[in-house]
């Protein structure tokens, strides 16, 4: 029974999992654990530091998985790493451990496609058959239906991701990025009641999140440096809460939408949520109530599995494995661009 | 605020809508009537917002495509307080039905003959040709400023022969739509109709014309993957027929590497 290893860091999130195959079984986890590089309020996260963050601890992290799986080097398959697309010096850092692993104890090597290990890992814990797949993370946000061996982009966001949108805003309001921005931003939009009037922007399958995060970064400005905003109806204060409430209600609302309109275009009701963003439970609760009203269900993972993880590129990378595909060490290179569609699933029918 | 029951049969439930087939008038006036539900999963302050807007904006610009002798179906009644609009019943299937039909033949055919003849019927003149109309229709009609919002092949519809309004309908529709299922269709005369306007705009902007563009292609290259060699016809059609088609072709250029531009992390 096959056993891959799985390296992933292509954002802030260093991962390493450990997966095993067994036939007509679900996939056996065997180790996945991570460590997160959390800047200071306020600030992103630099691509340099992040991949002095991933150099620093790869050796810990993959010793310590192979510890707690029990799995003995002998017994690897092949070493799966994130091809991309991502943070280019970030990617870079954890594809050099990748070859050096392989090359240390002689194991072949397979690049994952990051947005596909979200895809595949999502199907394998949900047992989502054949889902319209909404993808959203801090750089991604597109909806997704599989269809003749390619991950299909049906609708995206076509300037920058929701999960981009969530981090800058957190950082005007100077969020805690601890554990996650997004994370701090749903607790807060809990607290939320009155909903401002926010650009609501798409277009078919597709959709926009500037014109939101200029819109709400302005208010949240205008609010810090003192003007007085208030509900008009109840003539109450509009607080930072209100503004975390706002934002969800309205951003999350157009994802709905165009996964809904994914979902009748291609006459399918089941809908799997996959990516960072996708551990918002606002966002899964109004998810399942469209798809409950087209007589079907949602399919969402904690966050073990929605934030970046490694267990997804050693599955996927596994599954690819199987069909006889590897990446030879002199290709073994990394990108900060590659589209989910680029890949050919050979594993599915 | 209570709904008057809904006379007719429930179609189909599209991707905000939902519409009956009912007759207006007269009982050989086929009609649709498209309803927007109320979506419980959105804030209801916003929904009503989004539902009303989109009721109002798709009536204006169905008339203003009428008047401007655009293709699309005629409004016979609108209700925005609750956001229901009656229009011209559209006999035909929408493109995405009939290239699906087209390109997977008969679900009974063998998987060889069905490989063999996906070439043949994409190279075929008549669908170049109802390419080249769908090129020409979205010509038209950003020629007259309006940006669709929402181009897809389901939301593009072919209508056989044109049909003025209120005629009165004695064919057994039912019928023909069995014998004539594919490639028949595209002989002889047919309109390339546009319909579902909830998400359209007026505007002069090259930007939105090329959004508007690249956001079918996306549709049709991932909902059509074998036909999407099909798609650069339409784009032909287009530049040919619409007067400003230069300059949004370039910007559509543009719309594309920003989409492959963008930064892709986490
Ligand atoms: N005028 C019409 N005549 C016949 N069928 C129509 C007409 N308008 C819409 N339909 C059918 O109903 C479906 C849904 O309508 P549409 O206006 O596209 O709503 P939605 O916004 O839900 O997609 C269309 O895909 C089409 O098959
Ligand atoms: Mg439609």
């Amino acid at each position: 029974m096959p056993i891959a290893i799985g390296l992933e860091g292509s954002a802030n999130k260093l991962g390493v999992g450990i997966i095993r195959h067994a036939p007509g079984k679900p996939a056996e986890i065997l180790a996945n654990i991570r460590h997160t590089f959390v800047s200071p309020p306020g600030e992103g996260f630099l691509p340099k530091d992040t991949a002095i963050h991933h150099r620093t601890w790869v050796v810990g992290l993959v010793k310590r998985a192979l510890r707690e799986s029990g799995v003995a080097i002998a017994d690897v398959d092949c070493i799966c790493y994130t091809k991309g697309p991502g943070m280019g010096a970030p990617l870079q850092s954890v594809a050099i451990a990748a070859r050096t692993l392989a090359l240390l104890w002689d194991k072949p090597l397979v690049g994952v496609n990051h947005c596909v290990g979200h895809i595949e890992m999502g199907r394998e814990i949900t047992g989502a058959d054949n889902p319209v797949v909404l993808y959203v993370s801090g750089g991604n946000t597109q909806v997704i239906a599989y269809a003749d061996q390619r991950y299909r982009i049906f609708g995206e966001a076509l300037d920058i991701a929701i999960g981009n949108c969530l981090d800058r805003f957190a950082r005007t309001l100077n969020i805690s990025n601890d554990p996650a921005p997004g994370y701090n931003i749903e607790q807060m939009a809990k607290k939320g009641k009155h909903l401002i009037d926010i650009p609501y922007t798409v277009k078919g399958m597709d959709c926009s999140f500037s014109g939101i995060l200029g819109f709400i970064d302005a208010y949240a400005n205008d609010m810090l440096s003192g003007a007085d905003k208030r509900d008009p109806e109840t003539g109450e204060r509009i607080t930072p809460e209100d503004l975390c409430f706002s934002l969800q209600e309205t951003a999350f609302a157009m994802l709905v939408e165009i996964t809904e309109r994914a979902m009748a275009h291609v006459g399918s009701s089941q809908v799997l949520i996959v990516g960072g963003v996708g551990c918002n439970e606002r966002l899964q609760e109004m998810m399942g109530i469209m798809a409950a009203e087209r007589g079907g269900s949602v399919y969402a993972t904690d966050e073990r599995f929605c934030i970046d993880n490694g267990i997804m590129i050693a599955h996927a990378g596994l599954l690819a494995f199987q069909t006889g595909f590897t990446t030879p060490i002199d290709e073994s290179t990394c990108t900060q661009r590659f589209r989910t569609d680029e890949v050919l699933v050979k594993w599915r029918d | 605020m209570s709904r008057r029951p809904i006379d007719g049969t429930l179609l189909k439930q599209g991707a905000e809508a939902h519409v009956y087939k009912s007759t207006f008038l007269l009982p050989t006036v086929p009609s649709l009537m498209k309803v927007r539900p109320r979506k419980a999963y959105r804030h209801a302050t916003l929904d009503l917002r989004l539902t009303k807007h989109r009721c109002v904006s798709e009536a204006r610009l169905l008339n203003r495509c009428r008047t401007m002798g655009v293709p699309c179906p005629a409004v016979y009644f609108v209700d925005e307080r609750n956001g229901e609009i009656i229009m011209e019943w559209i006999e035909g299937p929408s493109i995405r039905e009939l290239l699906q039909r087209l390109i997977d033949g008969s679900p009974d055919r063998p998987s060889e003959a069905k490989e063999q003849s996906d070439g043949d019927v994409l190279s075929d003149p008549k669908v170049l040709q109802l390419m080249r109309q769908i090129g020409e229709t979205i010509g038209k009609l950003h020629d007259i400023d309006i940006i669709h919002g929402d181009l897809t092949t389901s939301n593009l519809m072919l209508r056989k022969e044109r049909r003025t309004t209120l005629e009165v309908d004695t064919s057994e529709t039912e019928n023909a739509e069995k014998n004539d299922e594919g490639i028949e269709l595209l002989e002889g005369d047919y309109e390339v109709v546009l319909i579902d306007f909830g998400l359209g705009q007026v505007s002069v902007s090259d930007e939105d014309k090329a959004v508007d563009l690249y956001v079918l292609e996306r549709a049709f290259i991932s909902t059509h993957p074998k036909a999407s060699g099909l798609f650069h016809t339409i784009l032909e059609a287009y530049k040919q027929n619409s007067l400003g088609s230069g300059i949004v072709l370039r910007r559509l250029q543009e719309v594309r590497l920003r989409g492959r531009k963008k930064s892709m992390i986490g």
